[in-house]
């Protein structure tokens, strides 16, 4: 079945299925990879896209749902000056390991930031215990998303851990 | 096999030189196994790609796979800080998979940095050699009198000079430096290493542009999905096609034989479709009958059990007798005896499973994310009769590693199933095939006993290790079910004995981040904390003193040393960070503290958590002390890989367990596999010890020791002890 959806504001028309996820129209059929297949059950959050403004698991959204509503995706979503500040402060707080999830948690960090511009760490946490960090930068993402609420300054360097110099003393060495 | 502990390192060197395609400066290099001078013709060749264009951009080639670990990024900024580089004008490009131009290319057991810091410094310094010469020729000048920083080459005497750009083309020509021979930078005159540099695919991942294995997208590409028995090892009796083959879009549906080896091609179907969710919604329909086999009776309950059965009995296998415990144990004024135990655990990628193959005419292109090409090439090879040079492998990069990509099982799936079709196809795992065809961190059964003389000093101990055989040979360990017979407090005191015992399993194990350490350092660090406590010592104190002066058991660099000075240097700097022993606390509220040595790298890590009264767990605050050498070469990454690595030691710790049942996983999705959120994750404080020693890696070496300091933590707080992970809170209960 045909279906025409609005995406990063441009008109798609696609032939699926009335049941076929989103996700899957997006990265498939479209070719717009930027959204992430992570669990298929709306567990895990990597698929988060915007639709009118709210974040949506797009895997567990289909396509006969979306009808009018404008999506937004991570390809997108530096076009909104929230979204741009949102991927400016994951960049200087170097917030990423594999990066896998990033697109989903800067989607849902921007829907926050659009409903609260400034939140409480009780609401960042509230709203961002949907989306899993594998890698597990969770302390970046909620310092990332302070800077971009503009609660917190910008990074100017990247952050670092306090580094030593043990003091000279060899080991000796022994048999054993 | 894929298994970290086989990339030793070994190198030699030996510089070639000719003219990159574009004009510019091409260095490689090769590195030879065994450290002859010249490398043998069979030796594998590592190769270093630095291009420099007429315009400045340098373009330095990085070499292993990426998976979150930002390797990426801080090879090259080894190479650049010696070729004194300006940084800005650096790019980096992803190595294609190629053994024979860039040596070992894996991203497993911390190896990159130890293997790769010092002969990419030299590939680094070879060319600034090579750029002086060029400038020094152009001038008619002793290259003495030259000097290079940031891209640039000065005469000192004249102030005359010229860019890297300008050189590169002449540079070129000029016979390359040996190796050996080169100099290297005082390390106090780094700019580069040292200095925090930004992951340089970062800008690309947050506007979400494909770069992942699972994004790649081919002209004429087919979907696939691949259904395997769920039990390990069973094999596709008969399988009903029609309906399948009957769905919107599927284009073809086959049995596959597969060749029974867990890294390799599993029996089972593949269903070909237009869209992967048509392939998944035809796979609804698919009906199946299995041959199950034997693991189908195999149960972690059944495990378990067993497991108790051989506890108290003589190991089978002893892997290490020092003096006479027994002996010791009898003449001790106490006796602790404890049995510990943990799950087996899935790496639970984010990234599912997945790989593109195309296979044209006997020769295969593929791109998979993958922490371990070349073993791939040869199990595709193998499979499909084909060379292994027709075998052409893109490194995409990983989403997350964690050892699962060591494995290149859903390689093997591409490649056939890419043939059977004739057509490029991405073979895409759904999540519950994630959980249920891992290669599981194995669990494991340890019965504990140590003897403390009347002074409270350790004098004794045992520990039978009850672990799981592998599938074709009873007597050797699952791959990464193994314990080295050097953990401690081996060399520490005198009479110790390690024994294992056995137990089929027939289900796929491998290495999991910090392998075996993951889990032995939980036993070992727990039990310490309970002699600690029974001999009336503060658990610092006792650590201190089982490791006495500061002395070198075995060589720095290898796995099998062990340096209790760098040991007491990061336990002293992290009690000093954490108000060790200091702190008062509120009730149900503990501080913890463990060490470990993995991956040649020292950590000591506090856990300060609180219990509710329903035995609820919050973890307030870790402190975290490593030592890994010399140089904390990206300290952002550096930060980034300690704190990850503490809370996904904390997330199985709290949560984390795969059982089986009748041969299958339980668990399926992360509901029933819940990984650690946002809410949990705790405040985390990172230092590092600078020590006279090589670099080292730290993918691993941070997580092993925050699981016992948690523990202990909880011990501190409510009096319970935790022996069996993972930790159930309804022992913690007021």
């Amino acid at each position: 079945m045909a279906y025409t959806i609005k995406v990063n504001g441009k008109a798609q028309t696609v032939d699926v299925e009335s049941d076929t996820p989103l996700l899957w129209v997006l990265r498939d059929t479209i070719g717009m990879v930027g959204t992430k297949f992570g669990c298929g059950a709306g567990l895990c959050g990597a698929c988060t896209v915007h639709l009118d403004g709210v974040a949506v698991r797009s895997c567990q959204t289909p396509i006969s749902r979306v009808g009018v509503k404008a999506v937004t995706t991570i390809e997108g979503i530096g076009e909104t000056p929230i979204g741009a500040s949102v991927q400016k402060a994951w960049i200087d707080h170097d917030v990423m390991q594999c990066g896998y999830c990033q697109a989903g948690q800067i989607m849902s960090a921007t829907s926050l930031l659009k409903k609260t511009p400034r939140p409480t760490d009780d609401q960042i946490e509230s709203a961002m215990t949907g989306n899993i960090c594998r890698c597990a930068c969770y302390t970046r993402i909620r310092t990332a998303i302070r800077q971009a609420a503009g609660m917190a300054p910008a990074l100017v360097a990247a952050p670092s851990p306090q580094i030593l110099v043990a003091s000279a003393a060899a080991s000796v060495p022994t048999k054993g | 096999m894929a298994d970290d502990a086989s990339f030793v390192p070994t190198r030699r060197s030996l510089l070639q030189t000719g003219v990159a395609a574009g004009g510019g400066l091409f260095l490689s290099w090769g590195l030879s196994a065994e450290g002859a001078t010249a490398a043998p013709a069979d030796a594998a060749e590592l190769n270093a790609f630095i291009d420099i264009a007429p315009g400045g951009i340098i373009t330095i080639i990085g070499k292993n796979p990426e998976c979150g670990q930002g390797i990426k990024t801080m090879l090259p900024m080894v190479i650049a800080e010696e070729l004194e580089a300006d940084w800005s004008k650096v790019r980096i490009q992803q190595a294609m998979s190629d053994p024979s131009k860039y040596g070992v290319q894996v991203a497993g057991g911390s190896t990159s940095t130890p293997v790769n810091y010092d002969p990419l410094r030299r590939v680094g310094a070879a060319g600034k050699q090579m750029l002086v010469e060029a400038a020094a020729t152009t001038w008619k000048v002793p290259a003495s009198e030259c000097v290079a920083a940031m891209s640039v080459v000065t005469h000192k005497p004249t102030g005359r000079k010229l860019t890297y750009g300008a050189l590169s083309a002449k540079a070129a020509t000029i016979p390359a430096p040996d190796l050996k021979t080169v100099t290297l930078k005082n390390p106090k005159d780094f700019t580069i290493i040292g200095k925090s540099v930004r992951g340089i695919d970062s800008p690309r991942i947050v506007k979400g542009e494909p770069i992942y294995g699972i994004d790649t997208q081919l002209p004429g590409m087919l979907y696939a999905a691949f259904v395997k028995c769920p039990v390990y090892g069973g094999k596709v009796k008969s399988a009903k096609l029609d309906a399948v083959l009957a769905m919107p879009g599927v284009k073809k549906a086959f049995v596959v034989e597969g060749n029974n080896e867990f890294n390799g091609l599993a029996s089972g179907v593949a269903i070909v479709a237009d869209s992967w969710w048509r392939a998944k919604k035809a796979r609804e329909k698919l009906v199946v009958e299995w041959d199950e086999g034997p693991v189908a009776e195999r149960s972690s309950a059944k495990f378990a059990a067993e497991a108790a059965r051989l506890a108290p009995l003589k190991g089978q296998i002893t892997l290490r007798k020092d003096g006479d415990a027994d002996a010791a144990l009898g003449k001790a004024a106490k006796v602790i005896e404890a049995s510990y135990s943990y799950p087996f655990l899935s790496h639970a990628n984010l990234e599912p499973q997945n790989c593109t193959a195309h296979v044209v005419d006997g020769k295969v292109e593929i791109w998979a994310p993958t922490q371990n090409p070349q073993p791939g090439r040869e199990i595709v090879a193998k499979l499909l009769g084909v060379a292994p040079a027709d075998v052409k492998i893109h490194m995409m990069r990983c989403g997350g590693g964690f050892g699962r990509r060591l494995q290149n099982d859903y390689m093997a799936e591409a490649a056939w199933i890419s043939r059977e079709a004739g057509a490029p196809v991405k073979v895409l795992w759904q999540r519950e095939d994630d959980l249920a065809h891992d290669f599981y961190r194995p669990g494991g059964f340890h019965h504990m006993k140590a003897g403390l003389d009347d002074k409270g000093k350790l004098t004794g101990w045992k520990n039978h290790f009850i672990s799981f055989a592998d599938r074709d040979d009873p007597k050797k360990f699952a791959n990464a079910a193994d314990m080295a017979a050097t953990e401690l407090p081996a060399r520490l005191i005198s009479d110790l004995t390690f024994e294992t015992t056995l137990m089929p399993l027939g289900i796929p194990t491998g290495p999991m981040r910090a392998p075996r350490s993951n889990a032995l350092c939980f036993v070992q660090q727990s039990f310490m904390d309970e002699l600690a406590h029974a001999a009336g010592k503060d658990p610092l104190a006792f650590h201190l003193d089982l490791l006495g002066e500061p002395r070198l058991f075995g060589k720095t660099g290898e796995r099998d040393s062990f340096d209790t000075g760098r040991a007491r240097g990061v336990l002293e700097l992290v009690a000093k960070m954490s108000g060790w022993g200091k702190t008062a606390l509120p009730a149900r509220t503990g501080m913890g503290i463990a060490h470990y040595f993995c991956h040649l790298g020292y950590f000591a890590e506090v856990v300060q958590a609180s219990v509710e009264t329903n035995g609820a767990i919050k973890v307030d605050h870790v402190w975290v002390a490593g030592d890994i050498g010399s140089q904390v070469i990206n300290p952002t990454g550096a930060l980034n890989q300690a704190q990850g690595s503490v809370i996904d030691g904390i997330s199985q710790a709290l949560a984390l367990a795969v059982t089986f049942e009748n041969g299958q996983a339980v668990q399926s999705n992360f509901n029933d596999y819940p990984l650690i959120r946002m809410p949990a994750a705790p405040q985390i404080e990172v230092a590092f010890l600078k020590s006279d020693n090589p670099p080292t890696g730290l993918g691993e070496p941070a997580l092993p020791a925050v699981i016992p300091a948690l523990c202990n933590a909880l011990f501190q707080a409510t009096g319970k002890r935790i022996r069996s992970l993972p930790i159930d809170v309804r022992q913690l209960k007021a």
